[in-house]
C-alpha cells in the first residue's frame, strides 16, 4: 500500500461555543483522491483551513508524512507540502497569469538578495527556467496562451484553473481543492476533471475534493468523507456513501437546490 | 548550461545605461559650462532626495500597498548618522586630508545612514506590521515623530539632553560634501536597485502579498518576513537620502523631518502611481521642482499638493501612470518597430 500522506487525528475547532469541526479523522495515501462533502456551512472549508495552518486546531493533530504540523503558519504548511486552493478564487489580481504561478515557484529558487539586486547568473537562469515551468503548468490548464494577461481578467473558468495551477507550483504532496468547479457550466467542469486526471497522472499527488456536486464527487473519488454540522457521518468507498441513510437524510432536498448556487 | 542574459532584456539594459549617461554628460555640460547656478544645482539636489524618497517609499506605499507615514523619521536617522561620522572623521583626521577624496567620507557616512536607518526599519517595522490601513499610517507617523523628537534632545546630535526637557539647537557644521555629480550616481544605482528589487522574486512576493496576503501565505510565502523586508528597503533608502541631505544643506535640524514631510513624500508616490517607480520619479521631480518655479506662492505649495492630489484621484485614482513603466528599449522599439509593439500592447 502506498505511503500516508495526510492523517488527521481527532481533529477539531470550535469558535465561541460553536463546534465548527469536530473529531474528524482522515488518512490520505499517495496517488489517492479523496472527496469531502457536505451540505452548506458543514465545516468543509474550516477543515482545509485547520489543515493549511489558517487556524489552529483546539483539538486533535494532524502530521504530513507522519511530522506534526500543528500549530505551523500558514506557509510552514505550504512548504511542507500541503498546497490549497480557496472556494471564494484569490489570485494575485494586479499580477500577469504566469506571474501568479512564479509567486508560488519563489521558495524553491534559490538566488538571494544580492543575485536579486545585481541580478546574478543564478537569477537569470532561475527566472527563466521557472519561467518555463510555469509555462508547462499552464499547458495541462489550456492557460498558455493568456500567460501575459492580467489575472483579474480571465474568465471565471479559467480563473479557477489558474488557481490550481498556482498550487501546483509549491511542489506540494497533498493538493487541496475547495469547490474547484463551483460555478462552472458543464463544459468547463468536464475540462476540470481531465486537468484533474492529468495532475494526478503527472504529480501522483494526493488530492483531497471537497465538491458540492454529489454526481461529480462520485464519479471521480475514491473515498468520501461525509460530514454535516462539523460531525463525520460517514466514510468509504462511493457507493457505499451513496446508499448510506444518514448521507441521504442530510443531502434531503438540497440536490436541486445546489445548482443555482 | 550556459546562463546568458535574454537577448530582449541584454539591448534594453544596454539602452538604459546609454540614456543614464546621456542624461550625466548634460548635467556635466551644464555645471562645467557654469550654466547651472548653486541656486539651480540645489533645486536638482533637492529633486535627486526627492527621487530617491519617493521611489523608495513606493516599495512600502505602493508595492506592498500599506501606508506607512514615517519616512522622514528614517531620514533623520540616515542624515545624523551619516553627518556625525563625517564630522567624527574629519575631527580625528580619518580618510582626510591631500589624495582622499572628500567623496569617500561622503559615501562612508550616507552608507552609514543607510544602514543604520534600515536597522530602525527592521525594528519599528516587526510590530508595526501586524496592524494595516490606517492603524499602520497612525502607528507610522508616531514612530516618526518619537525618532525626530529623541533625535532633538539628543546631546551629541546638537539637542540639550532629556533632562533638560526641550529641544535643542542644531547640528551645524556639517561640510557640504554632497557632490552633484556623486549625488547623480547614487540617485541612478538607488532607482536601479529598487527596479531590480521589485523585478525579482522578492517584489513578486511583496505585490503578491498586497494582492492578497491569505494567498500569498498558501503560497508558501513568509507574509511578515516581506512585509518587514520591504519597509526596511523603504527605510534603508530614505536613510541614504537622509545621508546626502545632511550634506548638501551643511547643518540639521530635527524639525526638518517632521510629519508634514513624511507625508509629502507619501503624496509623491500616490500622485506618480502606487506601483510605479517612473512615476514616483515624475512626481517627485515635479512637486519638488515646482514649487521652487512658483516660489513668491510658496506658502501655498500645501494647497497646490492637496488640489492636484484630489484632482488626481478624481480622474486617475490610480495616479498619474499607474504601474505603468517607462521602458526606453519599448519606447525606441515602438518607433522604429510600429507593428511589433502594437501586438504587445494588446496583451494587458
Ligand atoms: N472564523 C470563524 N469564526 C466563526 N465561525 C466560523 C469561522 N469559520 C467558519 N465558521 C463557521 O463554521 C461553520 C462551517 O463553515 P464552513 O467550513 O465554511 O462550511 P462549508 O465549507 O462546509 O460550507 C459555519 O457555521 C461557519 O459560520
Ligand atoms: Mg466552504
Amino acid at each position: 500500500m502506498a505511503e500516508v500522506i495526510l492523517q488527521a487525528k481527532h481533529l477539531g475547532i470550535s469558535f465561541g461555543g460553536l463546534k465548527a469541526v469536530d473529531d474528524f479523522n482522515i488518512e490520505i495515501r499517495a496517488g489517492e483522491l479523496m472527496g469531502l462533502i457536505g451540505p452548506n456551512g458543514a465545516g468543509k472549508t474550516t477543515v482545509f483551513n485547520l489543515l493549511t495552518g489558517v487556524y489552529t486546531p483546539t483539538e486533535g493533530a494532524f502530521f504530513l508524512c507522519g511530522e506534526k504540523m500543528n500549530g505551523k503558519k500558514t506557509y510552514q504548511v505550504v512548504q511542507a507540502g500541503i498546497a490549497r486552493t480557496f472556494q471564494n478564487i484569490r489570485l494575485f489580481k494586479s499580477m500577469t497569469v504566469i506571474e501568479n504561478v512564479m509567486v508560488a515557484y519563489g521558495m524553491s529558487m534559490k538566488y538571494k538578495m544580492p543575485g536579486a539586486l545585481f541580478r546574478s547568473r543564478t537569477y537569470w537562469r532561475e527566472e527563466a527556467e521557472y519561467r518555463e515551468k510555469a509555462m508547462e503548468l499552464l499547458k495541462i490548464f489550456g492557460l498558455e496562451d493568456k500567460a501575459d494577461f492580467v489575472a483579474d481578467n480571465l474568465p471565471y473558468g479559467q480563473q479557477r484553473k489558474l488557481e490550481i495551477a498556482r498550487a501546483l507550483a509549491t511542489g506540494m504532496k497533498l493538493l487541496l481543492l475547495d469547490e474547484p468547479a463551483a460555478g462552472m457550466n458543464p463544459t468547463e467542469t468536464a475540462d476540470l476533471l481531465r486537468c484533474i486526471n492529468v495532475i494526478r497522472e503527472q504529480f501522483g499527488i494526493a488530492i483531497l475534493l471537497i465538491e458540492h456536486d454529489m454526481s461529480l464527487v462520485m464519479k471521480i473519488c475514491e473515498r468520501i468523507v461525509v460530514i454535516d454540522y462539523g460531525v463525520t457521518i460517514a466514510t468509504g468507498l462511493p457507493e457505499e456513501i451513496a446508499s448510506n441513510q444518514r448521507v441521504i437524510t442530510a443531502y434531503l432536498g438540497a440536490d436541486e437546490e445546489e445548482e443555482g448556487a | 548550461m550556459t546562463v546568458k542574459v535574454p537577448k530582449e532584456k541584454g539591448k534594453a539594459i544596454i539602452l538604459n545605461l546609454i540614456g543614464v549617461l546621456i542624461l550625466f554628460l548634460i548635467l556635466v555640460i551644464l555645471n562645467e559650462s557654469g550654466a547651472l547656478s548653486s541656486y539651480v544645482s540645489g533645486v536638482l539636489m533637492v529633486c535627486g532626495i526627492a527621487i530617491i524618497m519617493a521611489s523608495s517609499l513606493n516599495i512600502t506605499v505602493g508595492y506592498l500597498g500599506q501606508i506607512a507615514l514615517g519616512g522622514c523619521g528614517f531620514m533623520a536617522i540616515g542624515a545624523y548618522t551619516a553627518a556625525l561620522i563625517t564630522k567624527a572623521m574629519e575631527a580625528g583626521n580619518i580618510l582626510v586630508g591631500a589624495g582622499v577624496p572628500n567623496t569617500l567620507r561622503f559615501l562612508i557616512g550616507t552608507i552609514a545612514g543607510g544602514i543604520l536607518a534600515a536597522i530602525f526599519g527592521i525594528l519599528v517595522g516587526i510590530p508595526a506590521l501586524r496592524l494595516r490601513g490606517d492603524y499602520l499610517a497612525i502607528i507610522t507617523l508616531g514612530f516618526g515623530e518619537i525618532i525626530r523628537v529623541i533625535i532633538q534632545n539628543l546631546k551629541f546630535a546638537g539637542g540639550k539632553g532629556f533632562s533638560e526637557g526641550q529641544a535643542g539647537q542644531a547640528l551645524v557644521g556639517i561640510n557640504r560634501l554632497a557632490d552633484i555629480y556623486v549625488v547623480f550616481w547614487i540617485v541612478v544605482i538607488s532607482v536601479a536597485l529598487l527596479y531590480t528589487f521589485i523585478r525579482s522574486r522578492y517584489g513578486r512576493a511583496i505585490i503578491a502579498i498586497r494582492d492578497d496576503d491569505i494567498a500569498a501565505g498558501a503560497s508558501g510565502l513568509n507574509t511578515t518576513f516581506y512585509k518587514v523586508l520591504a519597509f526596511t528597503v523603504s527605510a534603508f533608502f530614505a536613510g541614504i537620502a537622509g545621508g546626502i541631505f545632511a550634506h548638501y544643506i551643511g547643518s540639521l535640524n530635527a524639525a526638518t523631518f517632521g510629519w508634514l514631510k513624511s507625508t509629502e513624500y507619501v503624496i509623491m508616490v500616490v500622485f506618480g502611481g502606487m506601483g510605479s517607480l517612473t512615476g514616483s520619479i515624475l512626481a517627485a521631480i515635479v512637486l519638488s521642482a515646482l514649487p521652487e518655479l512658483l516660489r513668491s506662492f510658496s506658502e501655498y505649495r500645501m494647497l497646490a499638493y492637496s488640489v492636484a492630489l484630489v484632482l488626481v484621484m478624481i480622474f486617475k485614482p490610480t495616479g498619474l501612470l499607474g504601474t505603468y513603466e517607462f521602458s526606453l528599449y519599448r519606447v525606441l522599439n515602438r518607433i522604429f518597430h510600429e507593428k511589433k509593439a502594437g501586438k504587445k500592447q494588446e496583451v494587458k
